[in-house]
């Protein structure tokens, strides 16, 4: 496991961030992949966006994007009546072997 | 630059049935050598493999089970369009004069580890490639109101095609009622929208314009050429209801070739799952954003087989490396005038589209008599 995956296991989803130009590094890398400065580490906010959703049998997954910058896949829990763009909140996050984020609808 | 043609191809059937990499490979190579009058292994400067497969120095070992020793010989891999970019480095051979013939080998199996791109973290667990697609068919869905039945007009078109490709995987006709019916893998997808993971290979040979007529005397030209990469990771395709890679690429074709879209008569589109049909008739011009389930359904109650004649992904199957060149093939078949049941009449000018990852990257040629 690297770091990301470390971390996501602990519930804690983090993403590299340039020391140099401050963007975030998405996906986690060694180097800013605008300015290939170095990174370091830093929590990413609870908070994102509804992109877009479907579902299989009972499970919702759905593109969230958290800072207007990173987009992941993930499901979403106690999903009902949902718009797009509208907020949702991360609930959790694991790595067994998969990165999984489960997300809710914001209250 | 120099022009550059495909003189010769060789197919072999898509199915389940084993057989090894090399096998599969020199069995598309065969006929080449078999149908080629003036063809020698002498002749063939340049071998490239396009495959996802793991194995190691196979231009190289290809190369010499068919008695061929040339000046270049390596592996391209690019996922799904690791076969147009196979014919695209063979082109870039030939125009820039360090070579004068290529041959373009294609193969893939069933169980590819390029069916899945592991890397990519943005997709968290949903890993497969039928949760991309159907984030891309929501988009579509709830923009222009695509329904699940204009979805399955496309693998209906599709599967009726692939009845008269007799290198198809599939043997068997499936009808809307069919597809709307099939095993449901998501709200927005069906087990008959998917394209089927299968064992083929696909072979063609490229040679320059200065020495192509010695082996046909119908030679078809690649006339422009379009690549992007807009990212590896799936969630970098900002927008959902069009693939911007597609786009992009096939600007840069047209471009090249100086056609427009409704010069085309006849196109091979990368229907990995149905719904990327109708989004890239839009993307390549063909019809204005919003419209591709109409053209779809025009395409299939009067029976035109100007898109994706010999069945597309979803009625042939997806060898992954052998596709973009059973594409080409199709393409090459389609204006020499040999692609018998499935021939669009006239046919002089057409478009191979092939991508790969979630439509992360794309090729677009133009293909002309």
């Amino acid at each position: 496991m690297n770091i990301f995956q470390q971390e996501l296991k602990n519930n804690n989803f983090v993403c590299s961030s340039c020391q140099k130009c401050n963007k975030l590094v998405w996906p986690p890398s060694d180097f800013c992949n605008s300015c290939f400065g170095s990174v370091t580490w830093r929590q990413v906010t609870k908070t994102a966006k509804l992109v877009e959703f479907s579902s299989r049998g009972n499970e919702v997954f759905c593109i969230a994007e958290f800072e207007s910058s990173i987009r992941i896949m993930g499901s979403i829990q106690n999903a009902s009546n949902l718009k797009i763009g509208q907020p949702l909140t991360l609930v959790k996050c694991d790595f067994d072997g998969k990165e999984k984020f489960i997300l809710e609808p914001a209250v | 630059m120099r022009k550059v043609g495909i003189a010769a191809s060789g197919l072999t059937e898509f199915s389940k049935n084993d057989s090894s990499l090399e096998s599969l490979m020199l069995s598309s190579i065969k006929p080449i050598f078999d149908d080629t009058e003036n063809l020698s292994q002498n002749d063939i400067d340049v071998v490239l493999t396009s495959t996802n497969a793991n194995d190691k120095y196979l231009a190289n070992i290809i190369s010499e089970l068919s008695g061929i020793s040339p000046r270049v010989a390596h592996s391209v891999e690019s996922l799904c369009n690791s076969g147009t970019n196979g014919i695209v480095s063979a082109y870039s051979y030939i125009a820039s004069g360090l070579a004068d013939v290529a041959l373009v080998v294609g193969a893939e199996k069933k169980d590819s580890p390029g069916l899945v791109l592991e890397w990519d973290q943005s997709r968290g667990q949903y890993t497969h490639p039928i949760y991309w697609s159907s984030m891309f068919a929501s988009a579509h869905m709830r923009k222009y109101g695509t329904t699940l039945e204009d979805i399955a007009y496309v693998g209906a078109k599709n599967h009726r095609n692939a009845m008269s490709n007799p290198y198809a995987y599939f043997k068997k006709m499936f009808s809307i009622d069919d597809i709307m019916e099939s095993k449901p893998l998501t709200e927005t997808l069906r087990l008959l929208d998917c394209s089927m993971p299968c064992n083929g290979a696909a072979s063609v040979l490229l040679a320059s314009d200065e020495i192509i007529k010695k082996f046909t005397d119908m030679p078809i030209w690649i006339t422009g050429i379009g690549q992007k990469s807009i990212s590896a990771g799936f969630t970098k395709n900002d927008e959902l209801t069009s693939m911007t890679s597609t786009v992009k690429s096939s600007v840069d074709a047209y471009g090249m070739a100086g056609k427009k879209a409704n010069e085309v008569d006849v196109a091979e589109l990368h229907d990995a799952f149905s719904v990327c049909e109708i989004i890239e008739l839009e993307d390549l011009g063909f019809t204005p954003k919003g419209l591709g389930s109409s053209y779809v359904r025009n395409l299939y109650d009067t029976n035109d087989k100007k898109i994706n004649p010999r069945g597309g992904l979803i009625g042939s199957g997806h060898p992954l490396g052998a596709t973009g060149i059973a594409q080409t093939i199709e393409i090459f078949q389609q204006l020499q005038g040999n692609a018998k049941k499935r021939q669009v009449d006239g046919a002089k000018t057409g478009l191979v589209h092939n991508m790969s990852a979630a439509s992360t990257s794309s090729t677009v040629l133009i293909l002309e008599s």
